[in-house]
């Protein structure tokens, strides 16, 4: 039908224009400093894979390495990714599966963590990891992000919407509960668990507060936080370098966005499961 | 999520006995809720209510002279409505802007999934990472939207000029959650009939009726969700936008709530001022939070 291509066209349009920032990052990450100088190339140059080695290998002058600060995210956002599956998930586990006294209480505060994010209690959480001589290491980077109510309310909705009869079956076949969680309930558990990856990588990875706060040793710095002073790094010289900023922040902004890529199709399945 | 049909709870009976291991599986997360959560928003309770000397060795109760010197600041007032104000049009524009595109992806009769990637994409990018693609972008003399505002004549200066810095960073902010409430927007129109979504693929102003009419007011829960979801993103998670973008700046035009808090935190030393801001900044979400929670149990009637 001619209407449609017609809202096509246009939304293609705007698609166009709304990637019109990552555009410019691209032009500039593919060209030599000098060439950005004046009016844009409105196309991408040559220089992108030069420009990458440039970043990866020394780096812009005067700031940590990007290599570096690459990999701390990396670790940051696995760290924080998989320890919020797991905690959620045992404790999923616990409360779906066993009765015991203050289960209700439990729940109910791990519940309401989600009412304080980490962004409104940032200063008194620095102030006691300071006071615990945590800052400056991985383990500060990590572990207080860790605790997880979205992923504790969503697996504890999973497993309750599991069959009893599966439980009924596994103990008749004489599985204890450790048993049970091992061979049927985490299995069963693999695409929740893959969705929330997939929102807790982002999230690990996109840190910018916690991560500037707590590591002043530029050993521990991560990508994202890092990237005010690659900018004031990379624009202090005559002729700034925006060819290396603009290649970092491509970096930087790649192993998130594969990651929901590759994800995306039951991303938004699950999150259409959670909205019913 | 999954099996929905399935029973909401197991049987009774369907469950294990004991309590060593339960608790032994929940300890991990409540010790880090205790340690991370629980012991630092005591610690600002009671810090509010103190005033320690300039070395750090002492402290004397001082009652509510913090609260008192916080909120009759006239900074502090300049930041909250700044904060209400860029958080209300913020939401507004990216609820407004992500419904429209999704009703539009949706309808279409086939290349849904290419649209849904070509503009969900941004909601992957942290904000301090769009902020550096629109420093670039908007860079004077240098990026492509400062050249091609300067060919409009206007004398483009966001380092100077606080409105400037304003619409700036009013602008990064909408665009990077505008993927957001596509996404959301995205999801719940796919959820409903198909039969319904051809009201969004009729053209002029028959589909707009039945746009207005049908599908808007059936993705009222979808709205009320994102517009408490928009506006804490707005409130809290944009510090990292403003850092790169502006730095609060020029002359505070850009100081959110959260951005003050670092100021008078980290390059000012005011525990007691810094104190009391958590505590205002977690009465707020708190109260958003329990908006949300009423505005969702009103939705599902038990």
């Amino acid at each position: 039908m001619k209407r449609q291509w017609l809202r096509r066209s246009a939304l293609l349009l705007q698609a166009l224009l709304l990637a019109l920032p990552l555009y410019a990052a691209l032009i500039a990450a593919s060209h030599a400093p000098g060439d950005l100088l004046g009016r844009l190339p409105w196309l991408p140059g040559n220089r992108l894979l030069a420009n990458l080695r440039t970043v990866l290998g020394a780096g812009l002058p005067g700031s940590p390495s990007v290599l570096r600060m690459l990999g701390n995210s990396l670790v940051m956002a696995l760290g924080i990714a998989l320890g919020k599956l797991m905690l959620a998930t045992l404790s999923a586990y616990a409360v779906v599966y066993f009765r015991f006294p203050l289960r209700r209480t439990a729940f109910v505060l791990i519940l309401s963590s989600l009412m304080l994010p980490l962004e409104v209690r940032f200063y008194p959480t620095f102030q006691v990891s300071a006071g615990l001589h945590l800052l400056n290491s991985y383990g500060v980077l990590i572990v207080p992000l860790i605790a997880s109510a979205t992923a504790t309310f969503l697996l504890r909705q999973f497993f309750a919407s599991m069959p009893p009869s599966l439980l009924d079956a596994a103990r008749m076949d004489g599985a204890g509960p450790l048993q049970f969680f091992l061979h049927s309930a985490l299995p069963l558990a693999r695409t929740p668990l893959a969705a929330l990856f997939v929102l807790e990588f982002v999230y690990g990875w996109n840190q910018y507060l916690w991560p500037l706060l707590t590591t002043t040793d530029a050993r521990y710095a991560t990508v994202v936080m890092g990237m005010q002073g690659l900018i004031n790094a990379g624009t202090s010289f005559a002729l700034p370098r925006w060819d290396l900023v603009m290649t970092t922040a491509l970096l930087a902004l790649l192993p998130p966005l594969l990651v929901l890529l590759l994800a995306q199709r039951w991303f938004i399945r699950g999150l259409t499961d959670i909205e019913k | 999520m999954g099996g929905s049909q399935a029973a909401g709870a197991p049987l009774p009976g369907a469950w294990f006995r004991g309590w060593l291991l339960p608790s032994l599986l929940l300890a991990p997360q409540l010790a880090v809720i205790a340690v991370f959560f629980l012991w630092p928003t005591l610690r600002a309770l009671r810090d509010a209510f103190y005033q320690g000397d300039a070395f750090g060795l002492s402290e004397e109760f001082v009652g509510l002279r913090h609260f008192a010197h916080t909120l009759s600041s006239a900074e502090y007032g300049h930041a909250l409505l700044l904060t209400l104000a860029y958080a209300l049009l913020t939401s507004v524009l990216a609820l407004a802007g992500g419904f429209a595109l999704a009703v539009a992806v949706e309808g279409l009769r086939s290349g849904r999934t290419l649209f849904r990637t070509l503009f969900l994409w941004p909601y992957a990018l942290a904000p301090a990472i769009s902020a550096a693609l629109w420093v670039f972008l908007f860079r004077p003399q240098v990026g492509l939207g400062a050249g091609l505002l300067e060919h409009a004549g206007v004398h483009w200066n966001p380092a100077l000029q606080t409105g400037q810095a304003q619409a700036l960073v009013l602008a990064t902010t909408v665009w990077q959650l505008l993927a957001y409430n596509f996404l959301f927007y995205g999801a719940a129109l796919q959820s409903l009939p198909p039969s319904l979504l051809e009201a969004a693929a009729l053209d002029g102003a028959r589909g707009w009726r039945r746009v207005r009419d049908v599908i808007w007011p059936l993705l009222a829960p979808t709205t009320l969700f994102l517009v408490v979801t928009d506006l804490t993103f707005v409130l809290f998670d944009t510090f990292g936008l403003i850092d790169v973008l502006t730095q609060g700046g020029p002359d505070h035009a850009t100081e959110t709530l959260v951005y003050k808090l670092y100021e008078d935190a980290f390059r000012n030393f005011d525990q007691g001022a810094a104190a009391v801001q958590s505590l205002l900044l977690m009465l707020l979400v708190t109260g958003l939070g329990v908006l949300q929670l009423r505005l969702q149990r009103r939705r599902v009637p038990a």
